[in-house]
């Protein structure tokens, strides 16, 4: 595991830049982490955030797409305007949770 | 009496109540509940669209693969009532249990896909081989089938068998090409995943193979619904077709979702290395229909019931359960040409190139193109109904094994 240095803060990372110690993370670091990946946060992204922190704390995993859609009520097609290309990736990278699983 | 009631008479439920039969008190009874009377082979429902196997090879009476003294009932099940520790059949019969095993597996669902069941082109211009009759009414479409597009697509993950896709994209090309109609084709992969597949050594392998065949693949593109005879993803991107052979979104039993017990894709949420309900400790979910974050499989299924089989016991017992299932999966991934691959892999880590079961020897090669990992598909067949089935035993080990693997690419 490599420590990245972010907003300031040393934070635990994978390869991809991912954070991997749910507790390291707040709502500060996610807007740097959003503009790194040129994403700027509102009220919209943040509701699909939130949803995100807490389902995982709940789950242990980081909720899927469909997850996200079904049980937090925010519409596929709305996720990929906020998040464009690779929504369930971007959401996670900037919720500070692990890479969404690949489902094998 | 104690009851031990076994929802699901599949690959995970037929083989753990063969095991199981043997091995409980004489307190227990077992009681079987599926809503049909035959057994599919379902690894052979990817040769039907090609005419390689015979409707008869693929399927048997469920009946005979189950042992004498234990209960069968053919019914839909309408509900489990985990308070009352009670099963709820259609037309109100109740089976009372003390343990229950939930083996229902996934099945496909193009209903939840606007414009792919209700578009006019179900079973005309769009097939899927997942399921018996998908598989055979394929068969005729590709028989009739004369050059154009012809896309492979997968709604979401997870579903069953996750190479059967790739499979059957490789051997569509094989079949085009001794057809002398492939050069009329456009082979086209659509996947929700970044790539040919999630894992980066297989990724980069099998990817390598989809190029190489001259297939075209369409990564990250999740279907929002199909308008007409055109795919049509979340970010607007559009994908003709002639032929689509699509992998419906994969969910769980209805039941499970009537009981309460599934997650938003009727999956039922258990311990990844016991398998026990996260929610109900007298209910486990093996097979397809939990939610572990590994292959949809029979090779997980039969994996996991080694592990199973032994924590169950001592479960009844009121002892700690002490085995622990590491994810164990292992794919035969037909390439084409009498040819295929192996792949073998868990939680941790992920399929790499070497030799299976024997380190050095084999006979099969972990990520290779071989004649005689196709020769292992086939004969796999016979292995499924005659001793992965009946629970009898298979010299391979439940848990991965690093030796003969090679970690450096």
């Amino acid at each position: 595991m490599k420590v990245a240095t972010i907003a300031g803060r040393a934070v635990h990372v994978d390869d991809e830049g991912f954070l991997t110690v749910y507790g390291e993370w707040d709502e500060d670091l996610a807007e740097t982490l959003a503009a790194r990946i040129g994403i700027e946060l509102t009220d919209a992204h943040w509701k699909a955030l939130r949803f995100l922190r807490d389902d995982y704390r709940s789950q242990g995993e980081t909720a899927t797409l469909r997850r996200v859609s079904v049980v937090g009520g925010i519409p596929t097609r709305q996720l990929f305007t906020l998040f464009p290309k690779k929504p369930a990736k971007k959401m996670a990278y900037i919720a500070g949770l692990p890479k969404p699983r690949g489902c094998v | 009496m104690r009851n031990l009631v076994v929802l699901g008479a599949g690959t995970a439920g037929t083989m753990v109540v063969n095991r199981l039969h043997r091995r409980l008190p004489r307190d227990w009874r077992i009681t079987v509940v599926d809503r049909s009377d035959v057994h599919h082979y379902q690894p052979g429902y990817l040769f039907l669209p090609f005419g390689a196997y015979r409707p008869e090879q693929v399927a048997k009476p469920s009946r005979p693969l189950l042992p004498q003294g234990v209960d069968v009932i053919c019914a839909d099940i309408d509900q489990v009532m985990p308070e009352l520790r009670e099963v709820r059949l259609a037309g109100g019969r109740r089976l009372p249990y003390d343990r229950l095993v939930i083996a229902t597996g996934v099945e496909p669902r193009p209903d939840q896909t606007p414009g792919m069941l209700d578009g006019g082109q179900w079973r005309r211009s769009i097939f899927d081989f997942y399921t018996y009759d998908g598989a055979l009414q394929l068969a005729s479409a590709l028989r009739d089938f004369r050059g154009g597009r012809l896309v492979t697509h997968i709604v979401d993950m997870p579903i069953k068998c996750p190479v059967a896709p790739l499979e059957f994209t490789f051997l569509a090309d094989a079949h085009l090409r001794r057809r002398g109609i492939r050069d009329r084709t456009d082979l086209v992969y659509a996947t929700p995943l970044p790539g040919a597949f999630t894992q980066p050594v297989a990724t980069r392998r099998l990817g390598t193979m989809l190029e190489h065949r001259g297939v075209t693949v369409e990564p990250d593109f999740l279907v929002e619904r199909v308008d007409g005879t055109t795919l049509v993803s979340y970010d607007d991107r559009r994908i003709p077709f002639d032929l689509l052979v699509t992998v419906p979104l994969n969910m769980g039993a209805e039941f499970v979702a009537r009981s309460g017990l599934g997650d938003e894709l009727n999956l039922v949420p258990v311990d990844r290395h016991t398998l026990l309900s996260r929610s109900h400790p007298d209910i486990f979910a093996l097979g397809d229909a939990n939610d572990i974050p590994t292959s949809k499989a029979g090779s997980v299924a039969h994996f996991s019931v080694d592990v199973f089989v032994g924590n169950f016991l001592q479960h009844i017992a009121g002892r700690p359960m002490t085995g622990r299932f590491d994810g164990h999966a292992n794919c035969f991934v037909e390439s084409g040409d009498g040819k295929g691959l192996l792949i073998d892999f868990n939680y941790d880590t992920q399929p790499l190139p070497g030799t299976y079961p024997l380190p050095g020897v084999g006979p099969f090669r972990l990520l290779e193109e071989r004649a005689v990992n196709h020769w292992g598909k086939l004969a796999f067949r016979w292995a499924y109904w005659h001793l992965l089935l009946p629970g009898r035993p298979i010299p391979l080990p439940a848990h991965m094994s690093m030796a003969g693997k090679h970690t450096e690419e």
